[in-house]
């Protein structure tokens, strides 16, 4: 173990690619879970991977082929009218699927399978950099617009009735994002760490915050320093970033059951007149 | 005089796979607040999807200006498991800015929606509806949870000046509707 590690130039890039990804991820993760719709994350997470490794074998940047499923998997999302989970099931189901076949008939997808699961942080590179420059740039932007309309669609349907095609917009928009930050996500975090980033920061903080801004706030806080903690961790001990991430996040919801803020959920009083 | 009417059916007919309710005929005009009575089952919820485009005109007409916005909210307001919002944000999100909540409600504003009793998060949910710059408020059963209290409080809040606006008020609760409605009509008649 050594702590110079850490500070070499080398790995300089993956970390502000990785801490980028870490910054968006837990802000996405939020509206997912306020629209019930986070296992979706982890659909376009599997379609990402997999279209990620057929796209290698065509010759296709591993960002842009993941991007590409992911893609497909929000029009299939948002198109498709589906109710209820399905769809995301099956978009796990495939991708899982397609990503193990790859994997097992190629050499090269044999190793990048594993990349892609174990998420090979330290080998993200300048393209990966720009690609997660711009799309937080980019989700930061959008989600300052988007956030209201999708916050009042979900609590208020009877107040959006005039306004459908604009909400109709902000929803693909906030699926074709979702779909893009799982790609990117998961080509560099490694598929695991990516969707933990989205489900397990935002689960605390609806349950600490106190109000809307507060959770914003709590769940990109969580997510960003559960990804500086597990790229020291990683590094120094010399273990896959992906899990580490992932049991990184654990531990911090194992504190929050210990201090008993999670296990019997927030207790909603009962229908009584006040 | 005749107020400037919203919002005018005739012989409307509504319905899903067939007609529930109907023909139905009322005009609904600036600054009134009209209540719709009738017993479960006779089409109360049912006239109002079919003004907010959600059932189906199965005959009549259903006249109102292209430009008319419409605030409803359903019988059941959304009230998820967890929500980290406060009033402050509940309100914010609805645009609920016309004019000051009532007093009564500020205590409640601080706190998380989820842990308001039923009865405070219906009353916000009205406000959050009634607070708004809408045309056209519909409230269905807007008194469900509400201890008498705040069922006086609604009233006060729906007889107060509801400006260049119209309300829609569904309630199976007769003695409601005639102390918040100006007008009400009786369905299944």
């Amino acid at each position: 173990m050594s702590w110079e590690t850490l500070l070499d130039p080398m790995f300089r890039i993956p970390f502000a690619a990785g801490l980028l990804v870490a910054l968006v991820l837990p802000m996405l993760g939020v509206l997912l879970r306020l629209r019930d719709e986070w296992l979706a994350a982890l659909g376009f997470a599997h379609l990402a991977g997999a279209s990620g490794l057929i796209g290698m074998a065509a010759g296709i940047p591993v960002v842009l082929g993941a991007s590409l499923g992911a893609l497909a998997g929000a029009l299939l999302k948002s198109l498709g009218h589906f109710r209820g989970n399905t769809v995301y099931v099956l978009m796990i189901l495939v991708g899982w699927a397609a990503t193990l076949l790859v994997a097992a008939n190629t050499a090269l997808g044999s190793m990048m399978g594993h990349a892609l699961v174990e998420g090979q942080l330290y080998f993200a590179s300048t393209a990966h950099l720009i690609s997660a420059l711009v799309y937080t740039v980019l989700a930061i932007i959008l989600l300052s617009r988007m956030i209201p309309v999708l916050v009042r669609a979900r609590m208020f349907p009877g107040l959006e009735i005039p306004h459908r095609h604009v909400t109709w917009w902000s929803h693909l928009g906030f699926d074709v994002l979702v779909a893009l930050g799982m790609a990117l996500g998961t080509s560099t975090l490694g598929l695991m760490g990516a969707f933990a980033l989205v489900f397990v920061p935002p689960w605390l903080a609806f349950r600490w915050a106190s109000h809307w801004r507060a959770c914003l706030a709590i769940s990109v806080g969580l997510g960003v320093l559960a990804y500086i903690l597990a790229f020291a961790v990683a590094l120094l001990w010399d273990q896959p970033f992906g899990p580490t991430l992932v049991a990184v996040l654990l531990v911090l919801a194992s504190l929050a059951l210990v201090r008993g803020d999670v296990s019997g959920g927030r207790r909603r009083p009962p229908p009584a007149s006040g | 005089m005749t107020p400037e009417p919203l919002l005018v059916a005739n012989g409307l007919v509504a319905g899903y796979k067939e007609p529930v309710v109907g023909p139905f005929s009322i005009a609904v005009g600036v600054g009134e607040v009209v209540g719709l009575w009738g017993a479960n089952g006779s089409g109360k919820s049912t006239l109002l999807r079919a003004i907010a485009n959600r059932a189906r005109i199965f005959a009549g007409t259903l006249e109102h200006s292209s430009r008319l916005t419409l605030a409803w909210q359903m019988q059941q307001p959304v009230r998820l498991d967890e929500m980290p919002l406060n009033g402050h944000d509940y309100l914010r999100y609805a645009r609920a800015d016309r004019v000051a909540p009532p007093a009564r409600l500020a205590p409640w504003l601080d706190r998380r929606i989820d842990a308001l009793s039923g009865g405070q998060f219906q009353l916000l949910a009205v406000w959050a509806i009634l607070g708004g710059r809408s045309d056209l408020v519909m409230l269905d059963e807007p008194t469900n949870n509400l201890d008498p209290g705040s069922e006086q409080l609604l009233v006060e809040m729906l007889r107060s000046e509801q400006g260049h606006r119209a309300a829609l008020v569904v309630s199976h609760e007769r003695q409601f509707l005639d102390q918040a409605c100006s007008r009400i009509f009786e369905l299944g008649e």
